[in-house]
């Protein structure tokens, strides 16, 4: 942890082992991460105990079903495979869209950002199409793309598109002219430029474009699943909804929550891995 | 590795305005030289610098390295700014490693080199860390380590020190005329102190405020062999110092004028 201190001399001869103090300073802190670990596991079950305690006496079932009840439904899903099927479209239509989404995004946020002549012809155009509210392309996609799956894998591309292209178009702007000039000089050509410096650069911003883009994804396909279909969970819970099973429709909502929180998670630990330079 | 400045000027548009940087220049570097370059804040000295290692071209008037113009990046100079050019998402044995890589050498090689300088700037034990993690001095260690790595003849240094403390600027002026004893390399080095320049450089050009010229040149006959923490209390240093300091003052305070 020392060492920024005393950098002149004795550079060789610092001590990297880790001494008393450094042992209970981590003791102390991997204590503090376990309470909290377990606050976080007792708010979540206080919650879902007042949910069921409050199922029945406090709000009417047919409102808000019960946990007991949602479980139940789960459980049969489980069984006799809908959740299986149901979800694995839905996460298609998510992971196609995200990809696409992504990977247009990144190559026109790449391109905009390096060259300004392209930035400035076109930035009202992507101004005016990215403050359409994208729901509003539903209809359009349904129309053009049916009510098959490829409807839901374009509404979701194109929210991950608008998030992800800006935010390389940010990461691009924002590498340092410090860093380009000084890996000129030791004779990079272009494409040593890409990969050297404007890449890991851009990471950090492309990075939370993708992070930040995996929720609304699944947004995408799930909103154009409600607008139309026959699968996926947005149809689960269309369909629930459509005749009051209310413990249906919070079953679907707890699958797409935990499908959300763990690609997330999954983010998160590549956020950390590729970005830990930054200490 | 001969440098010619050959009336080089600059002008730069901003802010619908054209000002002139640098009025003509013109100068011989020879090789193995140690030369510096002092002058007021704005004096285009850094510009003249820029455009000997090419990162843009001058207005008009030509600079020949070893009998080519620079057109483009000068492949055949080493640059440290004041700035950190460490990327910092490499470790440091990386950053070393990288004016090879980009050359396309082998990476055994390249290793063996780059192990060499790590341990000649006394950081072999900090190769696995990222550039944050050390202090400000080993920065410039690393920085220096990754300069001599591919071997450039010339190097350009624009106060490479300054943001240093003046402890740790004594060392690192030391290691560098070390290294320039020992190479023989060009180092044209740029700084605003004066006492640096003294220390370091056998030519000491003067330029005036802006648009910058030059104004005065004095040979530092010191000696190569000198050291930097004693050479400063030589009798000789405060003549030299006395000579340009009158050279360098009315031109800090035009400055301060406008």
């Amino acid at each position: 942890m020392s060492l920024k201190s005393d950098p002149l001399d004795g550079a060789d001869e610092r001590p990297n082992f880790k001494t008393a103090a450094v042992l209970a300073y981590e003791a102390q802190a991997s204590r503090r991460r376990l309470v909290l670990r377990v606050l976080q596991v007792l708010f979540g079950v206080a919650m879902i105990g007042f949910w069921q305690v409050a199922s029945g006496t406090l709000v009417d079932p047919f409102f808000i079903s019960s946990p007991a009840d949602v479980i139940e439904t789960l459980r049969r899903w489980v069984i006799d495979g809908t959740l299986a099927t149901h979800l694995w479209i839905t996460l298609y239509a998510t992971f196609s869209g995200f990809g696409i989404g992504a990977l247009v995004g990144f190559t026109l946020g790449f391109l905009f950002g390096r060259w300004d002549a392209i930035a400035t012809i076109f930035d009202p155009y992507v101004t005016a199409l990215y403050c359409l509210p994208k729901i509003a392309l539903a209809p359009l996609f349904i129309m053009w793309f049916g009510i098959g799956i490829e409807s839901k894998i374009a509404m979701s591309a194109v929210i991950v598109f608008f998030l992800v292209f800006l935010n390389t178009f940010g990461g691009v702007r924002d590498v340092s002219q410090i860093y380009i000039n000084a890996v000129r000089i030791m004779g990079a050509n272009e494409w040593q430029l890409l990969r050297v410096v404007i890449l890991p650069s851009a990471a950090a911003w492309v990075l939370t474009g993708l992070k930040v883009s995996v929720p609304y994804a699944l947004i995408g396909a799930v909103v154009g699943e409600f607008m139309s279909s026959n699968r996926g969970i947005g149809f689960l819970i269309a369909q629930a909804s459509g005749i009051y099973d209310t413990a249906a429709v919070f079953a679907g909502l707890v699958v797409l929550a935990i499908a959300g929180a763990s690609i997330s998670a999954v983010l998160k630990r590549v956020e950390t891995h590729v970005l830990r330079w930054r200490g | 590795m001969t440098l010619v400045v050959d009336e080089v000027t600059k002008h730069f548009i901003a802010r619908g305005q054209e000002v002139a940087a640098l009025s003509p220049v013109s100068m011989t570097i020879e090789t193995g030289e140690f030369v510096a370059f002092v002058g007021p804040s704005g004096c285009g000295k850094s510009t003249l610098l820029n455009m000997i290692a090419g990162i843009f071209q001058p207005t008009s008037g030509q600079i020949l390295h070893d009998g080519t113009a620079v057109l483009g990046a000068n492949r055949q100079v080493g640059y440290m700014t004041q700035m950190d050019s460490l990327l910092p998402w490499r470790t440091v044995e990386q950053n070393v490693l990288l004016p090879l890589q980009i050359q396309g050498q082998s990476r055994g090689e390249s290793a063996e080199r780059a192990d060499a300088l790590l341990r000649m700037v006394n950081l072999a034990k900090f190769k696995n860390h990222f550039p944050l993690e050390l202090s400000g001095g080993m920065r410039k260690r690393a920085a220096l380590a990754q300069l001599l790595v591919y071997d450039p003849g010339t190097l350009l240094m624009d106060e490479p020190f300054g943001a240093l403390d003046a402890q740790l600027k004594l060392v690192m002026q030391g290691e560098l005329l070390k290294i320039w004893e020992d190479t023989g390399k060009t180092v044209v080095f740029v700084t605003h102190d004066l006492t640096e320049a003294i220390s370091l450089a056998q030519r000491v050009i003067v330029f005036t405020g802006q648009p910058g010229a030059i104004k005065h040149e004095s040979r530092i006959e010191l000696g190569r062999g000198r050291d930097v923490f004693k050479v400063r209390f030589a009798p000789e240093f405060h003549d030299y110092y006395e000579t340009l300091w009158a050279e360098l003052a009315p031109e800090i305070h035009k400055g301060e004028e406008l």
